[in-house]
């Protein structure tokens, strides 16, 4: 199967993409010819009957209804095709496969997160088999956002409120960009993905250790790790530099302001709130944007994370 | 002989400032429109430059991501509310429309100007409320995304209402124009193509503007008393609004072109100095187009969980707006078949036109179809797509119009070189800027990010050249404009020879726009009967009138 990108279209990774292709290319076609045509016309009779003297009477004819039914009528079939095609193509990505993986994913501001049935719980970058189709119920847990992978040409808007769904199955082995395509603010641009097809024993053997991912690590290392994957390093720097939120250095027994007016100390238990619920306590300076990682982190996960952040300081305060 | 500015004309009588600011006159309420259009478009055209040279590299280039999701808000909402919707109708067309059917005025000015003013206040309090609460939401303001950023998008809204009051004034006063005040003899088939389109123009405006007050309505009640519409918090639905806003925007893009379409019906007519073809055909698609805009809304909607049968049905109107588009576009080619076409400024941009707006529609039924539109939906090629409609579309028509009247409207000949040099630099600029973003976008590039992957560049950079090309021939269009209304040499009455009745006063026009009652002489298109003896004015000028070229012209003007 053709699996090179072209000028026009990354290479179609996925089942459906080549019916996509098939139309995308009908009609790149059709329009050039008719593109052709129209600026052909215009040249030609641009030249041939430039003005080259004094003004003249020109000659009367002003319709032909052959001509018009014939102008309407072609491009009325024509355009009948794109649709017919279009709709069947679309039915295809609409009506979800029975069996295959199902990946529950929420998409907040401004990442994703993709929950598995095996228990596994990762942050923009996933896994899926190769030529097992995949189902991805998904929703917001902010704003619109939506799910896009060019390679794959599915997208669908992921709602609050509400679970929208979209499948693929995907014939190649390889890592493809996964893009938000509905504007939701500030790192909308940096709302990217990716999604790693693996074979089917990769597949397998990825799923079980990233289910049990981490349980054997001492805690410090598995929060460096959690503090990447989970996205935290693109608001809080370890470097003392502000992003969105406060840098992790040196934060460990900081005391900290509050919005209302009280102060808390940089504790286990603070640390564990402001994670699970950061709109409980809001740091002065900063705007309420964290978003909650509520049943995202497994309890080793948060000392972990916990241990991590404890370390920051203590690494600089050498 | 030497022609002189004929001393009864509307821009001298009656005289003083204060007779602008309370002015009834049709014409000298065009001015006012064509001014502040003008400004607004430089102001969002220096923001799209902006834009542009932020996408230059991926990451920060020359400012943050907050900044560059407020000012691509600005961009779009200026250009689309401010001046897009108002350019065509309101600015040339306040100016020609009661001209071309030789009236003496429309039928309401005191509403003509109050509409003015509306839209100047709209504009103001549009603008202030995007400054004042940093609004980054896109000209769009989806929600739940808008509701964060406080009132934001109950102001907008407003400010849009306004602006759409603005519209229905024009609109009103149009239609009863259009019916009531044609001179004697102008039976509906022998109007011009040009007041058909504002005609259909007018009837949507007055028909779509209302969603907007009902949307307003909605969000007022949502957030004072609570009752869950649209915000998901509440239990609302967010692609309820979607539904709102594309039932009024959607029919606002035919608002934005049919008007287009309109000018170059009259400039393709004009320099082929022939019948035009099709005529019936081409004003009914106008009123055809007008009405199926009412029925594609959800086209913008395919990816946001819609049922299929909706995505089917809409899918399947949508591609119906393709068919009288296409009648129209066959019908200008055979007008110029056998005809004598003459390439003066006006008809450069008419055939500049052609070529964009073909390529804009044909891009439209990509997007028609459902399972490429899940792909190409809120990507680059969506940026192109509708760039090539209204800016390849509805600018460069405008710009089209704007030479075509300008003799007529300030009296005044710019250089006829300088103007078609500025029309080959926008052709090649706009090309240049808008066709990578159709590749961009089938590529997978989607829209409003502030940085991409790397893949990307070498088309976004190519893109930003190229904007920065027809940046230049826009200010380039301005300089000779200006120049032309100091230096440029007094216009005859009808430079174009053209048969439609405005070119039948002077240049510029009397107060009263005629100095005697208008009676229809002629059809505004029987180039196969009447002809207009303009070449002993064109002599005077210093025009070749072998070979329609400027001659001398350029040199005399240079002498004084
Ligand atoms: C979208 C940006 C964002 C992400 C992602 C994010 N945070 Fe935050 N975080 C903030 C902001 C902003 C604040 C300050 C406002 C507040 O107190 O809620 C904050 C506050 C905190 C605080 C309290 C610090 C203080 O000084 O009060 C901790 C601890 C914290 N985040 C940990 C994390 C961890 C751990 C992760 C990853 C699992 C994470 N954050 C992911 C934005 C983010
Ligand atoms: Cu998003």
């Amino acid at each position: 199967m053709e699996n090179e990108g072209t000028v026009w279209l990354p290479p179609a990774n996925s089942t459906i993409a080549e019916d996509v292709d098939g139309l995308f290319y009908w009609i790149l076609d059709t329009s050039i010819i008719i593109f052709a045509i129209v600026i052909l016309l215009m040249a030609v009779f641009t030249w041939r009957y430039r003005r080259r003297g004094k003004d003249t009477l020109t000659p009367a004819k002003d319709h032909n209804n052959f001509l018009e039914a014939l102008w309407t009528i072609i491009p009325t079939g024509l355009i009948m095709v794109a649709f017919f095609w279009g709709f069947s193509g679309y039915m295809k990505m609409r009506v979800m496969p029975l069996e295959g993986t199902e990946i529950k994913v929420t998409g907040q501001k401004w990442f994703w997160s993709y929950q598995y049935e095996e228990g596994a719980n990762l942050t923009n970058d996933f896994a899926v088999p190769v030529n097992k189709p995949v189902t991805l119920t998904m929703s917001s847990a902010d704003v619109i956002h939506s799910f896009y992978v060019p390679n794959f040409r599915i997208k669908m808007d992921v709602l609050p409120n509400r679970y929208t769904k979209v499948w693929f199955e995907p014939t190649h082995e390889g890592v493809f960009d996964v893009f938000c395509t509905e504007y939701c603010g500030q790192a909308h641009s940096e709302m990217v993905g990716k999604v790693h097809v693996l074979s089917e024993e990769n597949y397998a053997a990825w799923i079980d250790s990233v289910s049990r991912f981490g349980e054997d690590l001492p805690p410090a290392e598995l929060g460096e790790i959690l503090y990447v994957k989970k996205a935290c390093v693109t608001c809080h720097s370890l470097d003392g530099s502000i992003v969105q939120g406060p840098s992790f250095l040196g934060a460990w027994e900081r005391d900290i302001q509050l919005t209302d007016g009280t102060t808390a100390i940089m504790d286990e238990n603070y640390l564990r709130e402001s994670i699970i619920n950061p709109r409980a306590k809001i740091h002065v300076g900063y705007q309420p944007v964290m978003p909650t990682y509520q049943g995202q982190l497994k309890d080793y996960e948060l000392d972990g994370l916990i241990a991590f952040i404890k370390q920051v300081k203590q690494q600089t305060g050498q | 002989m030497s022609m002189v500015m004929p001393k009864m004309n509307y821009l001298a009588e009656p005289k003083g400032l204060w007779s602008w600011i309370v002015t009834y006159d049709h014409k000298r309420i065009g001015l006012l429109y064509l001014a502040a259009i003008t400004l607004f478009f430089a102001i969002a055209g220096f923001l799209a430059i902006l834009i542009r040279t932020e996408l230059l590299y991926p990451g920060q280039d020359i400012m943050d991501a907050n900044t560059y999701n407020q000012v691509f808000t600005l961009h779009g909402a200026i250009m689309i509310f401010l001046f897009i919707i108002p350019s065509i109708p309101a600015a040339l067309g306040n100016f020609v429309l009661p001209l071309m059917i030789g009236a003496k005025d429309v039928a309401f000015p005191k509403l003509n100007l109050a509409s003015w003013y509306i839209y100047v206040f709209g504009s103001i309090f549009a603008i202030y409320s995007i400054l004042a609460s940093a609004v980054d939401t896109g000209w769009t303001f989806y929600t739940p995304y808008s509701t964060t950023t406080g009132t934001a998008v109950i102001s907008m809204t407003l400010g849009a209402f306004i602006l759409g009051f603005s519209s229905i004034f024009t609109g009103i006063n149009f239609i009863v124009t259009v019916h009531k005040m044609r001179a004697p003899g102008m039976t509906w088939y022998k109007l011009p193509l040009m007041i058909w389109a504002l005609y259909a123009t007018a009837l949507i405006q007055v028909m779509a503007t209302p969603v907007l007050a009902i949307t307003l309505l909605l969000l007022v009640l949502e957030r004072w008393l609570g009752v869950g519409i649209f915000d998901p918090a509440l239990g609302g639905d967010p692609v309820l609004y979607q539904h709102f806003f594309w039932f009024y925007s959607h029919p606002a893009v035919y608002i934005m072109i049919l008007p287009a379409l309109g000018i170059i019906s009259e400039l393709i007519a004009t320099f082929s100095h022939k019948k035009i073809f099709g005529y019936k055909f081409i004003a009914y698609s106008s009123l055809a187009i007008a009405f199926t805009s009412f029925l594609v809304w959800a086209h913008h909607m395919f990816t946001s969980g819609q049922s299929e049968l909706a995505a089917m049905i809409f899918s399947f109107i949508t591609f119906f707006v393709g068919v009288p588009t296409g009648i129209k576009i066959f019908n200008w080619l055979l007008t110029m078949y056998k005809a004598q076409i003459d390439l003066r400024t006006p008809m450069v941009y008419a055939l500049s036109f052609i070529f964009l707006f073909t390529i804009g529609g044909l891009t439209g039924i990509f997007l028609g179809a459902l399972s490429v539109d899940i792909h190409l939906h809120d990507t680059y090629f969506i940026v192109a797509h509708f760039h090539y409609v209204m800016m390849g579309g509805t600018v460069i028509a405008f710009l089209g119009g704007l030479h075509f009247w300008w003799p007529k409207m300030f009296g005044k000949l710019y250089n006829e070189t300088a103007g078609r040099i500025g029309a080959a630099i926008i052709f090649v600029g706009f090309n240049m800027t808008f066709l990578p973003q159709f590749v961009l976008g089938s590529q997978g590039m989607p829209r409003r990010y502030w940085t991409y992957v790397d893949a990307y560049q070498p088309l976004h950079a190519f893109s930003s050249y190229g904007s920065f090309i027809l940046g230049l021939g826009f200010i380039l269009v301005f300089v000779y404009l200006m120049h032309s209304l100091i230096w440029g040499r007094q216009a005859p009455k009808n430079i174009w020879g053209s048969l439609t009745m405005e070119w039948e006063t002077t240049s510029p026009p009397h107060p009263h726009n005629f100095e005697e009652d208008k009676v229809l002489q002629h059809g505004p298109y029987d180039y196969d009967k009447v002809l207009i003896d303009r070449d002993e004015a064109l002599t005077d000028y210093g025009y070749d009138t072998t070979t329609g070229e400027p001659g001398e012209h350029r040199e005399s003007v240079a002498k004084e």
